[in-house]
C-alpha cells in the first residue's frame, strides 16, 4: 500500500500546524511532517506552559485526521509532489521500543505541498562564542524545554529581536537569574517600532508582559556581548555599550541575532526567492504551481501571521479560494509589521567588528575569520577553506558571512540535511505503509513513557 | 523537575544519569556536565540552536556516531558517548 | 593594454599547474579565470592521483605525473591533504582476478610497483568490503588529495614566481596573440593557453570536447573506514561504453576522515542538478562492495563536468591553426593526476624541447584530421578497449 495524500505540510509550527488543521477539516486527507519529536515548532514547543491559542491549535489538531510524522525530517524534493523523509534518530538497540528497523526513510507523495519550514537564529561569530553553554536565545530556551535545569543559574541573554524578551521572561519565570538582557538596537528605533505597534493591538511586542515578568533584569539597548570567557565552558561575558565596556560572570549565554527564514527547501523545488524570502502570491502559491509557502519563509513575522498564512495556504490548496481571499486581505494589513520588525531589527554595522583574526566562523570546519577575508566570493571561500562544507551545510556560517562579508550562499542540492547514505537510493517499496506510521509514533509513545 | 520525575535512566560517559521522560538527550549531556562533540580542531563544543540546525550537539548513541541530540528523547537504557574522536581500531592509513 | 609571455585562460588545476611551469621558466604569465582558482570540474572531481591503464599513451601520462605528484609531495602545504593511501583495484571473482594479474605485469612492465592481494589479505586490508571477494590489486604509490587547495598552492608558486591572477575575470575571446576579457581589456601574449576545461570549446569552436557529468558524495567523518581508495574491476563485466550513462564503485578515504562516494558517468546532462536515479544506482553500487556504508551519514552530494575528448586522451600542445595558441584541456576524469605532467609538455612543445615521454599522442593536431580518423588512428595504436575504468 502506498502512502499517498492530498496536501502534504513540512513544518510543524504554527503556520503547519494552522494548515494541516484547517485542510483536513476542509476534507483533504492531510500529511504533517516535521523533524521534531513533537509538535509545536519553536515558537510552541514543549516543556513549559503553552499560550491559549496554542493549545486551541494543539487540540484541533490532536482531534483531526492529520497523519502525522513526528522526528522525520525532509531531505529531498526530487519532484514538486515527491517528498522524501528520514526518521530523525538513531536504531535503538530496543526491540521493545516498537522499531521496525526498516521503516526509516520514505518517500512520500501529495497533490498539493504546503512548506511551513519556519525560521532559524541569525548567529554572529565573537571571540568564545564556540564555548560550552554559549546558545542561541531560542536554543537557549530550548534546551531549557527540553529539559535543562536552569533554577538558580546564571544567565545572559543577548541579540536582537522581541525573541530575547520571550526567552527572558520564559528563564526568570523558571527561576533563573537573567542578569541582563542585550538589544542590539538603539532604544530610538525600539521606540518607533513600539509606536508602530500601537495600531497593532494583538502585537505590541507582545513587550509589555514581558516587561513586567523581567521587571528586575536590565533591559540594555545598543549593547551587545564581544566577547565570552571560560576555559571548557562558558564563564563569563565581556558586553559592551557604546564606549562602556564590563564583564558579567554567567552560567548560560543566549545570543541570536534575530531569525533566517528557513528557505532551502523552497529553494531546492525551484520557488522564487526574493531578498531571502519565498515569493508568493496573495494565496501563497509559491512560483510552482501546487506549492505552497506559509509562515516566517515568507517573511518575519511572528505566531498570528504565521497562523494566518497556514490557514490561507491551507484554504487555498483545498480549493476553497473565497475563504482563502478573504484571509489574505486580513494578511495583508499586517505586513506593514513584517516589514517594521525588519527595520527594527537590522544589524548595527559595527556587529562586523565583533570577530577577531583568530575567531572561528565556521563551527563545523572550524574555520577562522582571518582565512576567509582574504577570499571574494562564497563559493571561493567555502573551496579554499572548507566554511560551510560541514553538517550543517553553512546554515549557521552562512548567514553570519552573509552580514560581514555581504556573500550569498550558493545553490542548494539534496540532501537538505545530512542523511544516511542508504536513503539516497530510492525509498523501498512500498514507500510507507500507515502501519508503519503508527510504528513511528509508537517510538515517541515509549520515548516518553515511564518504565 | 523533581527526583520523583527522573524516571529514566541512561548513561553518559559511562556515569548514570537520570531524567524526566520528555528530555531531550542534549539536555541530559548538559546535565551530566559534558560537553556534545569534540571540534575537527579539538575544542569542546556544546548545543547551539537546540533545533536541530547546527550539528554542535552530535554525540554517539549505543556505538552510532553522528546522533543528533537536541531533537532525540531520552529513553531508557541508551548509552551516549560525547566528544568522541570516531576513530577506527582498525589500524594505520597506509599499507 | 598588457603584453606578456604567456596568457593562460582558467585557473584550475591544469591552467594552475602550467602557470606554476611556465613562471617558473621565467616567461611573464598571467592567469585569468571567470570565477576563481580550481571552481571547475577541479572543486567538483575527487581528487585522486592514480595510475590508470585505459590505453598506453594513458598509462605513459598517468605514471609520469604520478611521479611528479610524489617528488612534489613534501613541498605540499597541509590543506591539500595529500594522503599517499594507495588504490586497491577490487577483483569480484576468478575473471577479475585475471585482470589483476595482467594489470600487475603491465604495471611492472613501466616501472610501476604493485602487489597482488588474495581474498584473505584483501579482507584483512579492508574488512569493511563485502567477503568473499577473489582479491585485489594494490598500488601502494597512488595518493588522493584535496584539488582546490592543490589548485591553489600551484597558482601561488606560479605568483611566488612573478605570475599574475586575474579572477574573476570572463574571457570573450583568445586567440592571434589576443585576449579580450569582457571588462573591455585586451591582453596581448606571444602564446595565449587554452585550459578552461568543458569551456574550452567556446573559445575555439570545433574542439571535440563534450561535457560528461558525474556525481559525488561525500559523508560526515569516520576516520579508518577504508583505508585504501577503492575501485572495482566489474567493468569487465558491466562493459561500460563509451556513450550510455554509467556507475561505479569507486570510494576514497580523505584525510579529514571523510568518505568520497563515486562515480558516475553521463552525457546530455547540462545541468548541476542531481539525477536521483543515476545518484541512487551509483550508491547502491557502493553498498554492493561495503555493505556498512549506507549507515553513514552523507553530508553533501554535488555534481560536476568533465571535459571529454573522444579518444580519451586530453588535448595538450600547440593548435596548428593559430602560431600563438596551445591547448591543455580534455583531461576528463584524469586532470588532477595529469595535471603537472600537461605542464610539462606543454613547456617542453613551447620551448621546443623533447619532452620526457613522447608528447605526440596528445597533440590536438590529432583532431584536424577529423574525429572518425583521429578514433582510427587512437584504436590501432593503442589498442583501446571499449569499456573502460571506474573513475570519475
Amino acid at each position: 500500500m502506498k502512502w499517498s495524500i492530498d496536501i502534504l505540510v513540512v513544518g510543524a509550527g504554527p503556520a503547519g500546524i494552522a494548515a494541516a488543521v484547517t485542510a483536513a477539516e476542509a476534507g483533504q486527507h492531510v500529511g504533517l511532517v516535521d523533524d521534531n519529536p513533537v509538535p509545536g515548532g519553536q515558537i510552541w514547543r514543549s516543556g513549559a506552559p503553552l499560550p491559549v491559542t496554542a493549545r486551541r491549535w494543539q487540540a484541533r489538531l490532536d482531534a483531526s485526521s492529520v497523519v502525522r510524522l513526528e522526528g522525520w525530517r525532509v531531505f529531498d524534493c526530487p519532484e514538486p509532489n515527491v517528498v522524501r523523509a528520514e526518521r530523525n534518530g538513531f536504531k535503538p538497540a530496543h526491540p521493545d521500543a516498537g522499531i521496525d528497523e526498516n521503516r526509516d526513510c520514505a518517500e512520500l507523495r501529495c497533490r498539493a505541498l504546503i512548506l511551513a519550514t519556519g525560521a532559524r537564529e541569525r548567529f554572529l561569530p565573537f571571540p568564545g562564542w564556540t564555548l560550552p553553554n554559549v546558545m542561541g536565545a531560542g536554543g537557549l530556551d530550548a534546551m531549557v524545554r527540553g529539559g535543562l535545569p536552569i533554577a538558580g543559574k546564571r544567565a545572559v541573554i543577548a541579540g536582537t529581536g522581541p525573541l530575547l524578551l520571550a526567552v527572558a521572561a520564559h528563564l526568570a519565570a523558571r527561576q533563573a537569574k537573567v542578569e541582563v538582557v542585550c538589544e542590539q538596537a538603539p532604544l530610538s528605533r525600539l521606540a518607533r517600532f513600539a509606536a508602530g505597534m500601537l495600531t497593532e493591538p494583538a502585537k505590541l511586542w507582545q513587550g509589555a508582559r514581558y516587561r513586567i515578568t523581567t521587571r528586575h533584569t536590565p533591559y540594555r539597548t545598543g549593547c551587545w556581548p564581544i566577547a565570552a570567557h571560560g576555559r571548557d565552558r562558558l564563564e563569563a561575558v565581556t558586553l559592551q555599550q557604546g564606549r562602556n565596556r564590563w564583564e558579567v560572570p554567567c552560567d548560560y549565554l543566549g545570543c541570536g541575532f534575530h531569525l533566517v527564514p528557513n528557505i532551502e527547501l523552497p529553494d531546492l523545488l525551484g520557488c522564487r526567492i526574493e531578498d531571502g524570502f519565498v515569493a508568493t502570491d496573495a494565496l501563497l502559491q509559491t512560483s510552482v504551481p501546487g506549492v505552497y509557502c506559509a509562515g516566517e519563509p515568507t517573511g518575519i513575522g511572528g505566531v498570528e501571521l504565521s497562523l494566518l498564512e497556514g490557514q490561507i495556504a491551507a484554504l487555498a490548496a483545498s480549493g476553497n479560494v473565497d475563504r482563502a481571499r478573504s484571509l489574505a486581505r486580513q494578511r495583508r494589513r499586517r505586513l506593514g509589521f513584517v516589514r517594521a520588525l525588519q527595520q527594527a531589527c537590522a544589524l548595527d554595522p559595527q556587529l562586523r567588528e565583533l570577530p577577531q583574526e583568530d575567531t572561528v566562523v565556521c563551527r563545523c570546519e572550524d574555520v577562522r575569520h582571518r582565512e576567509l577575508h582574504e577570499h571574494a566570493t562564497w563559493r571561493q571561500a567555502k573551496l579554499h577553506t572548507r566554511c560551510g562544507m560541514g553538517p550543517c551545510q553553512g546554515r549557521v556560517c552562512g548567514a553570519a558571512a552573509e552580514f560581514l562579508f555581504g556573500w550569498h550562499a550558493g545553490s542548494v542540492r539534496p540532501p537538505l540535511f545530512p542523511a544516511s547514505v542508504s536513503s539516497l537510493v530510492s525509498p523501498r517499496e512500498p514507500a510507507l505503509a500507515d502501519e508503519s506510521l503508527v510504528a513511528a509514533n509508537a517510538f515517541h509513545e515509549n520515548a516518553k513513557e515511564t518504565p | 523537575m523533581s527526583e520523583v520525575a527522573r524516571s529514566i535512566s541512561l548513561t553518559v560517559n559511562g556515569t548514570i544519569i537520570r531524567v524526566a521522560p520528555g528530555t531531550t538527550i542534549a539536555a541530559a549531556v548538559l546535565l551530566a556536565g559534558e560537553a556534545t562533540r569534540a571540534s575537527v580542531g579539538g575544542e569542546p563544543r556544546g548545543p547551539l540552536c537546540g533545533m536541530g540546525i547546527c550539528f554542535e550537539c552530535r554525540v554517539t548513541i549505543d556505538g552510532v556516531p553522528h546522533q543528533r541530540s537536541c531533537q532525540m528523547l531520552c529513553i531508557p537504557g541508551i548509552r551516549v558517548t560525547t566528544r568522541e574522536v570516531t576513530e577506527d581500531s582498525g589500524g594505520p592509513a597506509t599499507p | 593594454m598588457s603584453i606578456s609571455d604567456v596568457v593562460i585562460v582558467g585557473a584550475g588545476i591544469v591552467g594552475a599547474a602550467c602557470a606554476r611551469e611556465c613562471a617558473g621558466r621565467g616567461l611573464r604569465t598571467i592567469v585569468v579565470d571567470a570565477l576563481g582558482i580550481g571552481s571547475g570540474a577541479t572543486a567538483a572531481g575527487m581528487g585522486h592521483i592514480v595510475v590508470m591503464d585505459d590505453s598506453p599513451m594513458q598509462l605513459a601520462l598517468t605514471v609520469y605525473s604520478q611521479r611528479l605528484w610524489r617528488e612534489l609531495s613534501a613541498e605540499l602545504p597541509a590543506d591539500v591533504e595529500f594522503e599517499p593511501c594507495g588504490t586497491l583495484w577490487v577483483a569480484g571473482d576468478d575473471e577479475e582476478m585475471d585482470e589483476v594479474c595482467r594489470k600487475r605485469a603491465l604495471y611492472a612492465s613501466v616501472g610501476v610497483d604493485s602487489e597482488i592481494l588474495d581474498g584473505q589479505a584483501l579482507a584483512e586490508a579492508e574488512p569493511r568490503l563485502r567477503r568473499p571477494l577473489s582479491g585485489a590489486l594494490l598500488v601502494p604509490s597512488d595518493a588522493v588529495l584535496y584539488p582546490p587547495c592543490a589548485a591553489g598552492y600551484l597558482m601561488r608558486e606560479a605568483v611566488r614566481m612573478g605570475a599574475q591572477l586575474l579572477a574573476p575575470q570572463r574571457v570573450l575571446s583568445a586567440g592571434k596573440g589576443r585576449v579580450l576579457l569582457e571588462n573591455g581589456t585586451e591582453l596581448h601574449a606571444a602564446r595565449i593557453v587554452n585550459a578552461c576545461g568543458v569551456d574550452a570549446a567556446r573559445l575555439l569552436p570545433g574542439l571535440p570536447i563534450r561535457k560528461r557529468r558525474g556525481h559525488l558524495v561525500i559523508t560526515d567523518r569516520y576516520p579508518g573506514f577504508v583505508r585504501h581508495q577503492l575501485v572495482e574491476l566489474g567493468y569487465l563485466k558491466s562493459a561500460h561504453s563509451l556513450t550510455m550513462d554509467s556507475v561505479a564503485f569507486n570510494v576514497q578515504p580523505r584525510r579529514t576522515g571523510q568518505l568520497l562516494i563515486g562515480s558516475s558517468r553521463e552525457y546530455g546532462a547540462e545541468t548541476s542538478g542531481v539525477n536521483h536515479a543515476l545518484l541512487a544506482a551509483m550508491v547502491a553500487r557502493a553498498q554492493a562492495y561495503l555493505p556498512e556504508i549506507g549507515e553513514l551519514q552523507a553530508t553533501r552530494v554535488w555534481t560536476g563536468f568533465r571535459a571529454a575528448t573522444p579518444d580519451k586522451l586530453p588535448l595538450i600542445g600547440p593548435w596548428p591553426e593559430d602560431n600563438t595558441l596551445f591547448l591543455a584541456t580534455g583531461h576528463e576524469g584524469l586532470g588532477i593526476t595529469t595535471s603537472l605532467a600537461t605542464a610539462k609538455l606543454l613547456a617542453s612543445a613551447m620551448f621546443g624541447e623533447e619532452a620526457e615521454i613522447p608528447a605526440e599522442p596528445y597533440l590536438p593536431a590529432r583532431y584536424l584530421h577529423g574525429e572518425g580518423d583521429a578514433e582510427l588512428a587512437a584504436g590501432a595504436s593503442g589498442k583501446r578497449r571499449d569499456t573502460e575504468k571506474s573513475h570519475v
